[in-house]
């Protein structure tokens, strides 16, 4: 079997007017390999999702996403404050994002969830005041 | 599958090889090969970046000339609003329609007056539950195109309405048969004039199975200066116009999505912007919108490379123009309100997805392809100074795995590489 294809991405934590840029260039390298717009989305989708996720919530952090010949995989890690309670943070409109934030659109607790939805499945590993890491994978 | 005929051509004398169109390409279609720039006719989308780009005007856009247009019987002048905002001091439209009368087409139809027709359908088309929100404009051809290459999941999302330049074209050729039935098809010329070298390429390839009604296209900086020579002679024109503000608002970015009358609605222009709403709205972060304008030139059409005035000052102009024009001369009655838009006004499908990045068909193969791209990039210097003819290192890293570039191409490594076998001389 071929190796694995790794596209490494490093999240600012600190622009937020560049988060989202990960997922645009993560979509230009799935296109050249030939995988379906349809997957192609879904990746983006909850790639971008994440490295928002980490920019509010982590500081940054780093978002690789590598490419098998049967499925895709998507590993977010950050060294933010850590999940308190997965399965409340998983809740749809649940969201510990400040003000700021929210009035720019973003926070509106459907982000983990989204993440869920568009991959085929999702892990969550998180320690407070160390980190989190998630593991996406979408089957091609 | 028949090639698609492009507009945008290089002017093989004048190139000298420079690397501004290579840096500016906006679908990397450029390489410079043997000191001259071509351009790949698989990912151009006619935008006009390099014509309005290049510094030695070696990019051209192809159309009819006038002349050419004149040799049928029953010439009808199509002109885009972006035409009215080239003429300094002109107040009222109708010196440029009798101008096009005067320089020789037997009617004029306005596309601003079928842009408007456009507008009123949109706003019913918009009450329509059914259609996927937000609607993206249907009247760019570049983002027509880019959509179809390289975001095919939005494809719902294009209003399925024909463009103004269509229904006008439409119009014009109903109107001519009706008062004219003594002519044939071959006696009948439709003139599009045009700001923009991809509705060129548009009306010469058809949209998916849409079949342009338009029979020749000419530039507005073609007709500009034989207007201006009529245009001189100060007697008072036939009262032909019937565009209001909302038809000659499509000239300029934001025109066309004011006319729906309501603040969901997004206007972009600029192909770099285009790509970042695109971008956004297939992360689905783009909500509460109705309605997203995208205009690939800066400016809106106003700003398209065969227009021959400043798009700034063509927009003053018809800010002024319309001033004291009705909102719009054509809307529809209540009768048509409540009937939904009909048939002629729609197109059917919408071009297949053409994966024109793909590395490769077999996808084991792409993904050996896509880590030998990386283990190269990580060699090259990193620069991105487009002498080896590729737009950035990693556009060169990418033709040398595709067998498009020779690995020896990038001169700065073999600068460093004799630099290097000089300083080991000097040591020994």
């Amino acid at each position: 079997m071929t190796e694995a294809v790794r596209f490494h991405f490093s999240v600012d934590g600190d622009d937020f007017s560049s988060a989202g840029q990960a997922s645009v260039q993560v979509k230009k390298s799935l296109r050249q390999l030939g995988i379906s717009p349809e997957t192609i989305r879904r990746v983006s989708v909850a790639m971008y999702e994440g490295e928002i996720n980490m920019v509010i919530h982590a500081g940054g952090g780093y978002a690789d996403v590598l490419v098998f010949e049967d499925h895709i995989e998507i590993q977010l890690v950050d060294q933010g404050p850590g999940i308190a309670d997965i399965e409340l943070a998983m809740q749809e409109g649940f969201s510990t994002a400040p003000d700021n934030i929210r009035s720019l659109g973003f926070g509106a607790g459907m982000g983990l969830p989204n993440m869920k939805r568009y991959t085929d499945s999702m892990e969550i590993e998180s320690k407070l005041g160390e980190g989190t890491k998630i593991t996406m994978r979408v089957n091609l | 599958m028949n090639a698609y005929e492009h507009s945008v051509s290089l002017e093989f004398e004048r190139c000298t090889g420079c690397t501004t169109c290579l840096k500016h390409c906006p679908t990397e279609a450029i390489r410079i090969h043997n000191g001259r720039a071509e351009i790949n006719p698989h990912r151009c989308i006619d935008c006009g970046v390099c014509i309005r780009i290049c510094p030695h005007q070696a990019k051209k856009a192809t159309c009819s000339k006038l002349d050419a247009v004149m040799k049928y019987k029953w010439k009808v002048a199509l002109p885009a609003p972006a035409l009215y905002g080239q003429f300094e001091g002109l107040d009222d439209i109708d010196y440029v329609l009798q101008g096009l009368l005067d320089i020789g087409f037997d009617d004029v139809v306005e596309v601003a007056q079928a842009a408007e027709l456009v507008s009123a359908y949109t706003r019913l088309y918009l009450k329509n539950e059914s259609v996927t929100k937000p609607i993206i404009s249907s009247a760019c051809p570049v983002v027509l195109r880019l959509i179809s290459l390289r975001y095919p999941t939005l494809k719902d999302h294009i209003m399925q309405l024909l463009p103004p330049v269509e229904i006008a074209a439409k119009m014009a050729r109903e109107k001519t048969k009706r008062e004219h039935p003594e002519l044939s098809d071959e006696d009948i010329c439709i003139c599009f004039i045009s700001p923009c070298p991809a509705k060129v390429s548009y009306i010469k390839n058809g949209f998916g199975s849409y079949q342009s009604q338009v029979d020749e296209v000419v530039s507005v900086s073609d007709v500009y200066f034989s207007l201006l020579n009529v245009m001189k002679r100060g007697k008072a024109p036939a009262p032909i116009s019937r565009s209001g503000m909302v038809g000659i608002s499509w000239a300029t970015s934001g025109g066309e999505a004011s006319a729906i009358f309501n603040d969901k609605y997004l206007a972009a222009d600029g192909i770099e912007n285009v790509n970042r709403v695109l971008d956004q709205l297939e992360n689905g972060n783009i909500s509460s919108l109705e309605f997203i304008e995208l205009n690939a030139c800066p400016g809106g059409c106003v700003g398209g490379v065969m227009a021959m005035e400043n798009p700034f000052v063509a927009k003053a102009r018809l800010q002024t123009l319309r001033r004291y024009l009705p909102v719009s001369q054509t809307y529809l009655d209540k009768k048509q309100q409540k009937e939904y838009i009909p048939e002629g006004f729609f197109f059917e499908e919408f071009p297949t997805y053409r994966p024109i990045q793909r590395l490769s068909e077999n996808f084991g193969e792409s993904l050996r392809m896509m880590a030998q791209i990386q283990a190269l990039r990580e060699q090259l210097p990193g620069i991105d100074c487009g002498a080896c003819g590729a737009p950035s290192c990693r556009a060169f890293a990418e033709d040398v795995v595709r067998g498009n570039a020779s690995r020896d191409g990038c001169i700065v490594e073999r600068a460093r590489q004799r630099t290097e076998q000089e300083e080991q001389h000097d040591s020994q």
